[in-house]
């Protein structure tokens, strides 16, 4: 195994060649079964990594975090549909950190090709690669993956421990299997006997598994049902626990300052904090200080009373210069050409009309609802750790690097996080609280962050520039030459989470825009890496959340400078290239009664984006209202094979959207001095009640393979609104956060 | 020198100085976690508590300035006994990652005590101060005109 992983450390290309490391790997290891992280329970069985039984009930095992996106309840009814279980008669839980609970979508997302025409040889490519995760120990949610990862597996999973369960029932009755049947939990015989999965388990537990057969969609009673969330009864009564939430016996509470400049400290002062009320400790973690009191308010005074002084940012100081080298980020070598159709660099063909425009996109934030925290008991020669997090592998062996421990002798629980869009993926919060640990042996130490903490010391979603030519003739494009220079997202999360140099053509750093399902006759995407090290990271659908902004803002440009109505125009480039994403439109359409004009004081707005396996369409409404103007109605539709669960499916496709909107209208990340200028929400402010439009969504379900739902619902939003703001004004605006150029209701 | 308060019809003591807010009393001292910090200056109302059946922003609240009894987010209702607007939340399934909640409902809870019958507008001018990352508000508003229909019969 060494030797393998030390193969895949080696430099992993991210583009076309990442197939070749994949079969490298070979199929002896990759299918290797994973050790089952379960134990065998007292007169039970742990069926596999997702099942177990004993007299007490049966517990699922959910392999990707809960972070709002509803995957716990999703897994389980996977299980529970064909294990024969009712969801409000099991325990879920968090699975432990284990290579059993690898993602196997993730990587998959690395396939060459642009996804929404992948045949089946690329699906199962896609699925190859996708093993590699298991090789890298990427436990991780994110990219969409989670019902890719599950659909199958969990099924089987279910499926199988119900076989075993009916095996120990045959046995013990003395019928033949064929006699019995599952329902809720037990085991029925002709005669009527039932037997409970809880009494039989430790039986079932001596069978040998065989791999069942799945059941068809046609006999499914939960898949492609709304599902009650098992997280909800907590959620709605201030019981659900999250990470700031554990309070193990004794604990002690911190709060954190870090150098807003991302390196390290001079020194510090802190003989005035130590003698302020509660405060019980000042603490050196390196490139910053926590305080430790017997209240986190009372810990985040004194350190304001802490006098540090810091080392000099990496990065350039002013946005301006962060900016200027985005720019000349156009002046390197293309790090991809993913698409080249025709002959873009030809330039505008005769007798077409050229179009030009450059867009600008900002910094971003996270600010999840919960501010970064993790709390951590050291021993000596154990730590347990309590962090919500993305990654539980990656945080786990971060953690167990700062304590000189193995990972084994590290513990970390996966409470419930509240909200991560992709911050909680990055391990750094649970580091620092394992390095304040470890100078607090036997001591439980929670180390939260303040908003402000959270909001300067983010990995931040990059800034990036376009520059778009194009050409339209009879009213069709028939010129599109598009360039996007940003930093590399893949590059530096890669390195920082895996200590992995990538090379290659980095195909996310151009999702949404080479991948953009338009048949255009020269049609070149270029990608650009800029030298510019601002701490960065995966951001709510990552570099699709400025691509489409790109890519359909000029779309819309290029619509209006060939005189055909904007949606339409979308459909005659998408029609024959990707039907399914055409029915995306067309659905919009027909729910927001499009007719291509809007009375005087409302404008409407159209796009469109493919990003993490699902077409989505947004229409938007927006109206002149004396306080400013107004997003009165978002219409969205998209497309995702199978909907497994509609209402979780809906929650996340307007919920993605308003993500997207708040950025799109308010927000905006930026540099002074090397320190980012926003502190709170008040200076990074998003969608409230009184700004939120009405939705209505729509689910399809025509694209063969699973779409992803956490992410989708992101990127069109941003230029659907830029469009409707042109439709109401007659005025483009080609950078965000667009009240920079409107003035919108408060 | 000890501080008393009534939460939840208890009474506590803290011997916690006079300026902690009561969100960090709730949550450190007394383990009341049900009540969420999201900004600490009163931005988000992740913090929203009642205190004399009012809502407020237990973040800017002193632990010596409390005027009168708290009610928290665990005092509403529990899983197994849920008050009517807990219900309602439940059956919109309104909850994303949840952080936001405790303080939605509790500012909804606070909002139908004084108007059983809110208007859009109401519910927009009564919970703009409640922000939620993951977008619930469509849900929100759902789930307080159903409490608004149950408990006004
Ligand atoms: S924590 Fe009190 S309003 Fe945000
Ligand atoms: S449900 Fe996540 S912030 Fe509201």
């Amino acid at each position: 195994m060494a030797n393998i992983r030390k193969i895949a450390r080696r430099t992993f290309l991210i583009g076309s060649a990442a197939i070749v490391g994949g079969a490298a790997f070979g199929a002896w290891y990759v299918n290797r079964p994973a050790e089952n992280p379960l134990k065998t329970p007292e007169g039970g069985a742990a069926f596999n990594p997702f099942v177990l039984i004993d007299q007490n009930g049966i517990t699922l095992i959910a392999k990707h975090v809960e972070m709002g996106q509803g995957s716990r309840t999703t897994l389980a009814a996977l299980i529970a549909e064909e294990l024969d279980v009712r969801l409000e008669d099991v325990r879920v839980l968090q699975g432990q950190p284990a290579q059993a609970y690898y993602n196997s979508a993730l990587l998959g997302e690395l396939v060459p090709g642009n996804g929404y025409d992948r045949g089946g040889f690329a699906h199962a490519l896609g699925e190859t690669l996708g093993v590699l995760g298991k090789v890298l120990n990427m436990q991780v949610t994110g990219g969409s993956s989670a019902m890719k990862d599950g659909f199958t597996q969990m099924r089987l999973a279910g499926a199988s421990a119900r076989e075993a369960l009916k095996d120990a029932a045959a046995a013990r009755l003395g019928v033949a299997k064929s006699q019995l049947k599952t329902e809720n939990g037990q085991v029925i015989a002709a005669d009527g006997t039932t037997l409970a999965y809880t009494e039989l388990a430790a039986e079932a537990g001596q069978m040998d598994l065989s791999e069942p057969e799945l059941r068809p969609a046609s006999e499914w009673k939960y898949i492609g049902k709304s599902m009650p969330r098992v997280d909800m009864a907590g959620k709605v009564t201030g019981t659900a626990q999250y990470g700031m939430d554990v309070r193990p016996e004794g604990l002690k509470f911190a709060a954190l300052r870090a150098n807003p400049k991302r390196t390290g400290m001079t020194k510090f002062d802190a003989s005035a904090a130590e003698t302020m009320p509660g405060v019980e400790g000042v603490y050196d973690l390196g490139d910053a200080i926590a305080v430790v009191a017997n209240n986190t308010w009372l810990a985040m005074q004194a350190l304001e009373a802490v006098e540090v002084t810091w080392g000099a940012a990496l990065y350039p100081n002013e946005t301006d210069q962060i900016f200027a080298r985005i720019e000349q980020g156009f002046d390197l070598e293309a790090n991809s050409t993913m698409r080249d159709d025709g002959d873009a660099e030809a330039g505008a063909p005769t007798g077409s009309l050229a179009v030009e425009a450059q867009y600008k996109a900002p910094y971003l934030a996270h600010a999840a609802m919960e501010p970064l925290n993790a709390t951590a008991l050291y021993t000596g020669d154990a730590m347990e750790i309590w962090s919500g997090n993305q990654g539980p592998m990656l945080h786990r062996q971060h953690a167990a690097a700062e304590a000189g421990l193995t990972e084994e002798q590290v513990t970390l629980h996966t409470p419930y996080l509240g909200g991560g869009f992709g911050r909680r993926g990055d391990f750094d919060y649970t580091s620092y609280v394992a390095r304040l640990a470890v100078q607090m042996q036997g001591t439980p130490v929670m180390l939260t962050w303040s908003r402000e903490e959270d909001m300067r010391h983010d990995f931040y979603r990059p800034g990036a520039l376009a520059r778009m030519k194009g050409a339209v003739k009879d009213g069709r494009a028939v010129l599109l030459d598009g360039q996007v220079s940003a930093q590399s997202t893949t590059v530096q999360v890669m390195k920082r989470w895996m200590d992995f140099e990538v090379g290659g053509p980095d195909k996310g750093h151009v999702d949404a825009i080479f991948n953009a399902p338009y048949a255009i006759e020269n049609h070149r995407v270029r990608g650009y890496h800029a030298d510019v090290d601002v701490p960065v990271g995966a951001w709510r659908s990552v570099a699709a959340s400025f691509n489409a902004f790109f890519q359909d803002s000029f779309m819309d440009e290029m619509a209006h400078a060939a005189g055909v109505d904007p949606l339409e125009f979308r459909l005659q480039h998408m029609r024959e290239e990707f039907p399914e994403g055409a029915a995306c439109l067309e659905k919009v359409r027909e729910m927001s009664a499009w007719t291509g004009s809007t009375p005087e004081g409302v404008g409407r707005g159209v796009a469109f984006a493919y990003s993490f396996g699902t077409p989505v369409a947004q229409v938007v409404e927006v109206v002149q209202q004396d306080s400013g103007i107004h997003v009165n109605k978002v219409w969205i539709a998209c497309d995702m094979g199978t909907a497994l669960d509609p209402s979780i499916i809906e929650a996340q496709m307007f919920g993605g959207m308003v993500y997207g909107l708040s950025a799109a209208i308010y927000e905006e990340i930026t540099f002074s001095n090397g320190e980012v200028e926003q502190y709170n929400f008040p200076d990074f402010d998003a969608t409230r009640m009184h700004t939120m439009p009405e939705v209505e969504v729509a689910i399809l379900e025509a694209q063969e393979h699973l779409g992803g739902a956490g992410e989708p619902g992101t990127p069109p939003i941003a230029p659907a609104l830029a469009n409707a703001l042109f439709d109401l004004t007659g005025t483009r605006a080609r950078e965000l956060p667009l009240n920079k150029t409107f003035d919108f209701k408060y | 020198m000890a501080t008393r308060l009534t939460v939840n019809g208890k009474q506590l003591n803290t011997d916690l100085p006079e300026d902690v807010p009561l969100l960090w009393v709730l949550r450190d001292e007394f383990g009341m976690t049900g009540t969420k910090f999201g900004c600490g200056v009163s931005a988000c109302g992740a913090c929203t508590v009642h205190i004399d059946g009012e809502a407020q922003r237990s973040c800017q609240v002193a632990l010596g300035d409390v005027w009168g009894d708290v009610t928290t987010i665990e005092g509403l209702g529990t899983p197994d006994n849920m008050a009517v607007i807990q219900q309602s939340w439940l059956d919109h399934q309104v909850a994303q990652c949840g952080w936001c909640q405790s303080g939605q409902i509790m500012q909804a809870a606070s909002l139908l005590a004084q108007n059983p019958t809110p208007t859009d507008q109401d519910i927009d001018d009564a919970m703009q101060g409640n922000l939620c990352r993951c977008g619930t508000y469509p849900r929100i508003r759902a789930a307080i005109h159903d409490a608004a229909s149950k408990i006004g019969g």
